[in-house]
């Protein structure tokens, strides 16, 4: 790590309140639907009902002539100019995936998938004609269940490929050398836990649905998308339509959310870039809520076949891990790499001495899979907490005992995973300590035996967490290593007005995440000016031209980190004039808090009079560019890794299967905290989403491929009444690989709670016979356990 | 086409609309009240909630016609003379909002909520906003800033 000079942290560690919340608390929002351009078209997408078939006609007559229509499109219209939407994570040299138009020419793959578009003078004409629109199917035979699909000789998601097998990915320890051979540790292991879980298919949700505005002048074509990757969408789409990249502006106005569901190159965005193109005018699109739950890409979905080997004292030999991930019907941008993401992460904070993990990639006729908060990590870290849980039942041990006999100890770090990963910091047991102080885990446990002696209706159940997470996506070298199309790098600049205020531009593009405010802190403590003179700049590839955008809580290790290195190359710039200016050495002068002084003496000069008399340029060193700014392009030394010890006490009725959420403790440990403010709010989203997993959410189709959670009455995003309030708190432990020592939360609360609830029902119920309930635990499903389990059966 | 009369944030405007607009589109597309959006098409996640003679409704399941000869107040009609409303202030205090899209919905329906009960405990603020989603503060935050409102006394509309 490049040395750093230490200043006083006055701005960073701050509660701020953000900046950013005046125009969204009074309305006066820019959110992409809310963009008009002087004679913007409006369209509205025809999708396809059925799940698989061939198109055998679209007949356009009626709608091209219907009022206000100005243009019909049909995938045959675009087959020429849509190219392919892009996959940049090819996980295997021999990775099949079909081809990915934007607009299914002969052949649909999964309902919803657009087969044709209506460009008309108001969002209402458009939709009308697209009623008229009459497209005739040859159905095909469909294959949606994951398990089903992946046999040999299953029906064909894509009949051309011949396989619905996408890629098998493997990761072993023993010929990574990174640890022993996992069937050496099965076999002589003292005892096993094989468990198959099931991770439901979820849908991201953001609460804005997404929204496309396409202007192209002949000069230039700029996009307005509520998209998280602006950098990645603008290079995407060159290469997709054969557009120089010179030409392209992409702009992210305000974004409301994305949780990974707004990383993506839709059909959409293509679709509305070409037919804005061919008009010559300004196309805007937005979605229903029912087709973002539709066509808008689902997360999750996989099915994890699990075996644990131990010793009977509970060390943990050795996991292997065999999981089966539904691509649905296409690759995304980074679908086939999201279960990757999770190989490295089922070791979790333990000491495992061996590890197996495979992965095989299928296609289903089903929306295609692919970021959603956590992407791959959750499922990562479900596998391991509920198998945990698991092995402490059969050896009788306390489960947070077991896990302490297991994890990575203070001491020893770094310590350098059996997944090949150094964890570079870390410290297990101060977090545990904390939390379960907080919990009250010894009276919990009390009340537990309580009701476990009098056979109360109500049972109570402890479910803990102890994760960790790889963050800071990530070192170039690394996604290098893995296939993936890019690098992990971040990008910013920092540059002094004249008039003594600050602009700094970041190349990652927030979408709630508090970006204005937390950069403003640290730029602010850099440069030694006020908080309130720094203004951050983003979203807008004109105004910040470099940026690999916001995703896998990298926005603050990253980028971040950027701001920082630029902001104090603008110091060693100012030295410079500073020491013109006092006629001193550089190395006599001292900086703190804004202002240079030569050691020893009350000469000194303020960063915001170096910043004007840089600007005037009368008076500068011989061959000194006059500028004060400054860029700085970062690339991650190594992952970062938050963890912590998140516990959770349910009730769960006996009788009728439902559960509460009685208390909820989490204690994190993400590192240096910029803004303590922030951080709570991510942790708390994050749980909330961890949780809907656990309880509520799961994408449904039925036989037919027909989505039935197709809108908000269906798909149970909960509410403030699903929702218990959490206790929060902190240790920090600074990671080592950055100069702030910070290591992200965007993730961590979903990855960490949904294990935690889990277990919780589990515990509750294990004196019943109960050792597992499918996601989610509705009410139905734990009743439906229960009973499975009191006649006999295996849960 | 259908005329109507209505009084929008203190404006009066006489239109002349489809009778299949809908409240929040009149609001959005013919007014320019963007600081209403559209969330869910299913009167499910609330971000369209404004005000109708006081009483907060979701304006995706309002037809225009039906406003009116009647009173709507807006995110854009709450704070006065630059002054933020408490509740919008203590939403900034709070941290109540993230990335921001359900916010206009989320507040207009706690300053209704606390026009009915100005001192709801935990459980009535949550049932209060049970028909408002928020995906990214888990509510938590939602919860204080109700609370913060209603003990600074200037929660009622």
């Amino acid at each position: 790590m490049t040395a750093v000079e230490e200043r006083p942290a006055v701005e960073v560690g701050k509660a701020r309140k953000r900046k950013e919340d005046r125009r969204l608390i009074t309305g006066r929002t820019r959110w992409t639907d809310n963009l008009a351009v002087p004679g913007m078209q409006h369209i509205a997408m025809v999708r396809s009902p059925v799940a698989h078939a061939r198109i055998t006609s679209i007949d356009v007559e009626e709608a091209s002539r219907a009022t206000g229509v100005a243009l019909v499109l049909t995938g045959q219209d675009l087959a020429d100019e849509q190219g392919s939407l892009p996959n940049a994570w090819p996980i295997t040299d021999d990775q099949k995936a079909p081809p990915h138009p934007a607009m299914a020419v002969d052949r649909v793959a999964f309902a919803g998938e657009i087969v044709a578009a209506i460009i008309a003078r108001s969002a209402a004409e458009a939709r009308d004609a697209a009623e008229l629109v009459d497209v005739e199917y040859d159905e095909l035979p469909v294959v949606l269940d994951l398990e089903a699909a992946a046999q040999e000789g299953a029906t064909l998601t894509h009949p051309d490929l011949g396989t619905n097998v996408s890629a098998t990915w493997v990761f072993d320890s023993a010929e990574a050398g990174s640890g022993s051979d996992v069937d050496d540790a099965i076999r002589a292991a003292e005892v096993t836990i094989e468990r198959t879980y099931r991770q439901q298919r979820l849908m991201p949700a953001y609460i804005e649905p997404r929204s496309v505005l396409v202007d192209p002048t002949h000069e230039q074509i700029t996009m307005w998308s509520a998209t998280q990757i602006p950098h990645i969408l603008k290079l995407m789409l060159a290469l997709t339509t054969d557009t120089p990249e010179s030409k392209l502006r992409v702009i992210a106005p305000d974004v409301g959310g994305g949780f990974g569901g707004k990383l993506q190159v839709t059909p959409e965005e293509v679709i509305t870039l070409l037919a804005a193109k061919r008009l010559a005018r300004p196309v805007k699109y937005t979605e229903t809520r029912s087709e973002n739950l539709m066509a808008g890409h689902h997360g999750r979905d996989q099915v994890q076949r699990l075996t644990l080997a131990a010793n009977r004292d509970g060390t943990v030999t050795g996991f292997k891990v065999d999981l089966l991930a539904d691509m649905g019907a296409y690759l995304g941008l980074v679908t086939s790499g999201i279960p990757i993401l999770g190989a490295f992460m089922f070791n979790a904070i333990y000491k495992f001495p061996s590890y197996r993990f495979t992965c095989t990639n299928v296609f289903t006729n089903k929306t295609w899979t692919d970021a959603y908060r956590g992407a791959g990590r959750p499922e990562a870290t479900y596998a391991v907490e509920r198998m945990m849980d698991e092995l402490a039942a059969e050896l009788d041990m306390d489960p947070m005992e077991l896990r302490r006999k297991n994890w990575i100890k203070h001491d020893e770090f770094p310590f350098t995973t059996v997944a090949g990963l150094e964890y570079d910091s870390g410290n297990y047991e101060a977090a545990t300590a904390k939390a379960m102080e907080m919990f009250g885990y010894d009276d919990l446990r009390r009340e537990q035996a309580e009701r476990r002696d009098r056979d109360d209706p109500v049972q109570l159940g402890i479910g803990i967490s102890t994760y960790t997470e790889m963050c800071g996506l990530a070192p170039s070298r690394v996604l290098g290593s893995l296939a993936y199309g890019a690098g992990g790098w971040e990008h910013a600049s920092v540059r002094m007005l004249a008039s003594g205020k600050v602009e700094v531009v970041t190349g990652s593009s927030a979408h709630g995440q508090g970006h204005e405010t937390a950069w403003s802190q640290i730029v602010a403590d850099r440069l030694g000016v006020p908080f309130e003179d720094v203004e951050v700049l983003h979203g807008d590839t004109h105004i910040a031209h470099k940026g690999m955008d916001t995703y896998g809580s990298r926005s603050l290790t990253i980028g971040g980190i950027a701001a920082f290195r630029a902001a104090d190359k603008v110091v060693e710039k100012a030295r410079t004039v500073a020491a013109h200016m006092l006629e001193a050495n550089r190395d006599d002068l001292e900086f703190e808090a804004g202002t240079f002084t030569v050691k020893g003496t009350d000469k000194s000069v303020a960063i915001g009079d170096i910043a004007l008399h840089t600007f005037a340029a009368h008076d500068l060193p011989d061959e000194y560019e006059p500028s004060l700014d400054a860029e700085a392009t970062v690339d991650p030394e190594n992952f970062s890794f938050p963890h912590g010890t998140h516990l959770c006490a349910v009730e769960v009725d006996t009788e009728t299967g439902a559960t509460t959420i009685r208390s909820y403790v989490c204690v994190d440990d993400v590192g240096a905290v910029v803004n303590p403010l922030i951080v709570e709010g991510q942790v708390h989203g994050g749980v909330a989403q961890g949780i809907g997993q656990a309880l509520y959410e799961e994408a449904i189709h039925d036989e037919s491929g027909t989505l039935v959670t197709g809108s908000l009455v269906d798909y149970l995003v909960p509410s403030a009444a699903d929702l218990p309030s959490i206790a929060t708190d902190r240790t920090e432990t600074p990671a080592l690989s950055n100069p702030l020592g910070v290591k992200g939360v965007g993730e961590a609360g979903t990855i960490a709670s949904t294990p935690a609830v889990v277990n919780a029902i589990v515990d509750a119920l294990r004196p019943l016979g109960v050792s597992d309930v499918p996601m989610p635990c509705s009410p139905y499903r734990v009743w439906q356990a229960i009973q499975t389990a009191s006649d006999g059966g295996q849960s | 086409m259908t005329q109507i009369h209505v009084n929008v944030d203190g404006v009066a405007y006489s239109d002349d609309v489809e009778p299949r607009m809908l409240l929040v589109q009149y609001l959005r597309e013919r007014l320019g009240k963007t600081g209403t959006v559209v969330g869910c098409d299913t009167s499910n996640c609330g971000s369209c909630t404004v005000h109708l003679d006081g009483r907060s409704v979701k304006s995706c399941s309002l037809l225009a016609v039906q406003a009116d000869g009647r009173e709507v107040t807006t995110i854009e009609g709450l704070s006065s003379n630059g002054e933020l409303h408490p509740v919008q202030q203590a939403f900034h205090d709070t941290h109540a909002l993230q990335c921001g899209f359900c916010t206009p919905g989320m507040i207009m329906q706690s300053v209704d909520l606390l026009a009915e009960n100005p001192n709801p405990t935990e459980s009535e603020i949550r049932v209060g906003l049970e028909g408002n989603l928020c995906r990214c503060t888990g509510y938590q935050n939602i919860v204080r800033a109700v609370q913060q409102a209603a003990s600074s006394g200037g929660g009622g509309s």
